[in-house]
């Protein structure tokens, strides 16, 4: 039981707990901050794979724009500080069943795949270059430039239109 | 030494508790976090994948990458539409919007 | 390898003699000698907050034409001490009707969010937390985590004017971290790194980066103190503006929690901006002792913050509505072009020599400053003409 378990497993039930607490609670704002409890520990689990780059991205984009954004929707979208009325719909056992089937599904297929108690191999050329080739990766014609630029565009899309469905047409 | 099936035990469960709240949530906005979960649980996948496997080529991480900007495009887009719908129909409930049903 | 030239490798190696002498293994006792690492660290940090009450009540009251606190001790130094004391005994009241786990996290999520900054700032060559290869990024996260804590504070105070303070702060907040981004890519493209102890070595021997891009130096500036929420950006915690704003209903040590972090917070981006820009813990023997390095770091640093606390205390508060206007219209663009001229820049004179390349930078960002400069003359001069042109007389 070396120390990256002993964090895997840590941040493991972070994550288990919180995702948990994010699809049961009532209260809608700390279902977002149960949300931010999760994309940590998803933060810290991108660092220990070695993706550092990943983990810094998924704290500023996903807690620090996101979550925010969850945060100022919850606030502007609901009547008075206390919840009301149930917040499961009358088919959750349906849709826990369903939960139940995909991951046994899951687990199921995996069982059957040879390639599961692989361990990490080493990474050619040390892990302080990687946020080099990532940079390289990404911006090089022959390999990724241009995903790259099209999800540039489609975030353009995406807050032009943003702002325009939400805006006040008086 | 973490075995690949820890993590991709963690990303199912995580894709499946997502997929409940996907389901069973009455609140539009609390649909959306469970979306996110789901997102979450895939990047998992991917960067394990990338990790445990070839990590000559930076493939798995650029696909986490342009996961975080698409998930990003998708809340802004989806929570602007939530709230012009709060706006003329005054509630978030997913089971009240049904102008549209036959 | 005396304890002058390299001292945390001496202290370190010396813990864990003594800890493998107890019996622990190697890989407990590497945990515990870290964590001890962390405290000390984090303790420094702290210690310095103190005196910053001291140094900024000093200043004020200099910039003001007053004496400021002079009873307590010689000079007043022992000021911070009564100041905590009266914080302390204090009563701690929670507002009605107020998220209480949300309301209690919020002023600890805001201080500890300045207090991770700490881990990756170089202190001297061989003294820093940790040398992390995105420490650039890591500053920018570690700022979302403050804005993430003014929400909550904002919200569990169940207030109005709390809500509308942190929706405006938060708004001005992430507004602001798009020019500072930027702004830090220019050193990043300077340096060929994200990395802190990178960057502060590739500005030895006087080749500070402040010479090589003064513009984005002060762009950097700039949207440093729109991200600290201190004036001229603090129209949302002004006491005679919205109340304190998210601050409204926390009192006694809480606030004191929130007051040092912006202390902290302010000093730790003077740190880093002496870091990016003015080089670091560089200076005379700096690199034989670091203890010397570690001095030259804090005293570079102080001159930030005392850039900050000049801005502070003779601008007006600016208008959220100005605020966020100058962002996406000036500082914006102007952080782009500058990032557009710099890389352009770099990559051509790379190899022409010392010389041509620092006078190349260096009149490309005068070149820029100048043409904003000309921009903004035009602009202003073609609404003045608007409003004093010969305007119709009434008609009845």
């Amino acid at each position: 039981m070396d120390a990256s378990q002993v964090i895997f497993i840590l941040s493991a039930a972070l994550i288990i707990a919180s995702a948990v607490m994010v699809v049961s609670t009532r209260n809608l704002i700390q279902a977002a901050l149960w949300l931010i409890a999760t994309l940590f520990g998803v933060a810290i689990l991108y660092a220990v794979l070695d993706a550092g780059f990943l983990a810094v991205v998924q704290v500023v984009v996903y807690i620090g724009a996101i979550a925010i954004m969850f945060i100022f929707a919850v606030m502007l979208t609901s009547k008075d500080m206390r919840d009301k009325g149930p917040q499961v719909n009358a088919s959750w056992p349906g849709a826990a069943l369903l939960g139940l089937l995909t991951f046994g599904g899951i687990f199921v297929i995996l069982s059957k795949w040879d390639g599961l108690g692989k361990l990490p191999g080493e990474i050619p050329g040390g892990a302080d270059a990687l946020l080099a080739k990532l940079g390289v990766a990404l911006t090089s014609p022959e390999l990724f430039v241009l995903p790259f630029e099209v999800a540039s565009i489609l975030l353009l899309a995406a807050l032009i239109g943003s702002v325009y469905v939400a805006m006040n047409k008086k | 030494m973490i075995p690949l099936s820890w993590y991709l035990y963690l990303s199912a469960a995580l894709f499946s508790i997502g997929l409940f709240g996907v389901l069973a949530r009455r609140n539009a906005v609390a649909i959306l976090l469970s979306v996110e979960l789901m997102l979450n649980a895939v990047n998992i996948n991917l960067v394990a994948f990338w990790r445990y496997g070839n990590t000559a080529s930076m493939a798995g991480q650029v696909f986490a990458i342009i996961v975080f900007a698409v998930a990003a495009a998708e809340v802004a887009v989806g929570l602007s539409l939530i709230y012009s719908i709060y706006r003329r129909r005054n509630t978030v409930i997913a089971d009240e919007l049904d102008l549209m049903k036959w | 390898m005396s304890f002058w030239t390299d001292p945390i490798k001496v202290v370190y190696d010396g813990l864990m003699l003594l800890l493998t002498g107890w019996g622990l293994s190697g890989a407990a006792a590497n945990v515990i000698s870290s964590l001890l690492g962390i405290l000390l660290l984090i303790t420094g940090a702290m210690v310095l907050d103190i005196m910053l009450v001291w140094v900024e009540r000093k200043v004020v009251a200099r910039f003001q034409g007053r004496l400021g606190p002079n009873r307590v001790g010689p000079y007043g130094l022992f000021q911070p001490f009564p100041d905590i004391i009266k914080l302390i005994i204090k009563e701690d009241i929670t507002p009605d009707g107020a998220d209480k786990v949300v309301y209690n996290m919020a002023p600890i999520i805001s201080l500890g969010s300045v207090i991770f900054l700490w881990a990756v700032v170089p202190l001297a060559s061989t003294i820093y937390g940790v040398d992390l290869n995105v420490a650039l990024l890591y500053l920018v996260a570690a700022g979302a985590l403050g804005t993430l804590s003014i929400i909550m504070a904002g919200w569990s105070s169940n207030n109005k004017y709390a809500l509308l303070g942190a929706f405006r702060q938060v708004a001005a907040m992430i507004s602001f971290e798009i020019p500072m981004v930027v702004a830090l890519l220019i050193p990043t493209i300077l340096a060929g790194s994200l990395s802190l102890k990178v960057i502060t070595e590739a500005q030895a021997g006087g080749r500070w980066f402040f010479w090589l891009s003064p513009l984005g130096a002060v762009l950097f500036l700039i949207s440093a103190i729109a991200e600290l929420g201190r004036s001229p950006f603090d129209l949302n915690e002004g006491e005679s503006e919205i109340v304190s704003g998210y601050h409204i209903e926390y009192t006694g040590m809480k606030f004191g929690l929130f007051y040092a972090g912006e202390l902290l917070h302010a000093f730790t981006f003077g740190g880093f901006l002496s870091v990016l820009f003015f080089g670091g813990w560089h200076g005379p023997w700096a690199s034989q002792y670091p203890l010397l390095g570690v001095f030259y770091f804090v005293a570079k640093a102080m001159f930030g913050y005392w850039l900050i606390m000049w801005v502070k205390y003779t601008v007006p508060r600016i208008r959220i509505d100005h605020m966020l206007a100058f962002n996406w219209k000036f500082l914006t663009p102007v952080a782009f072009a500058l990032l557009v001229v710099t890389a352009v820049v770099h990559s051509l004179l790379k190899n022409a020599g010392f010389w041509p390349y620092c006078f190349g930078l260096f009149f490309s960002n005068v070149l820029l400053g100048w043409i904003t400069l000309e921009i903004l003359r035009a602009s202003t001069r073609r609404q003045r003409l608007a409003v004093e042109a010969p305007q119709p007389a009434a008609q009845h």
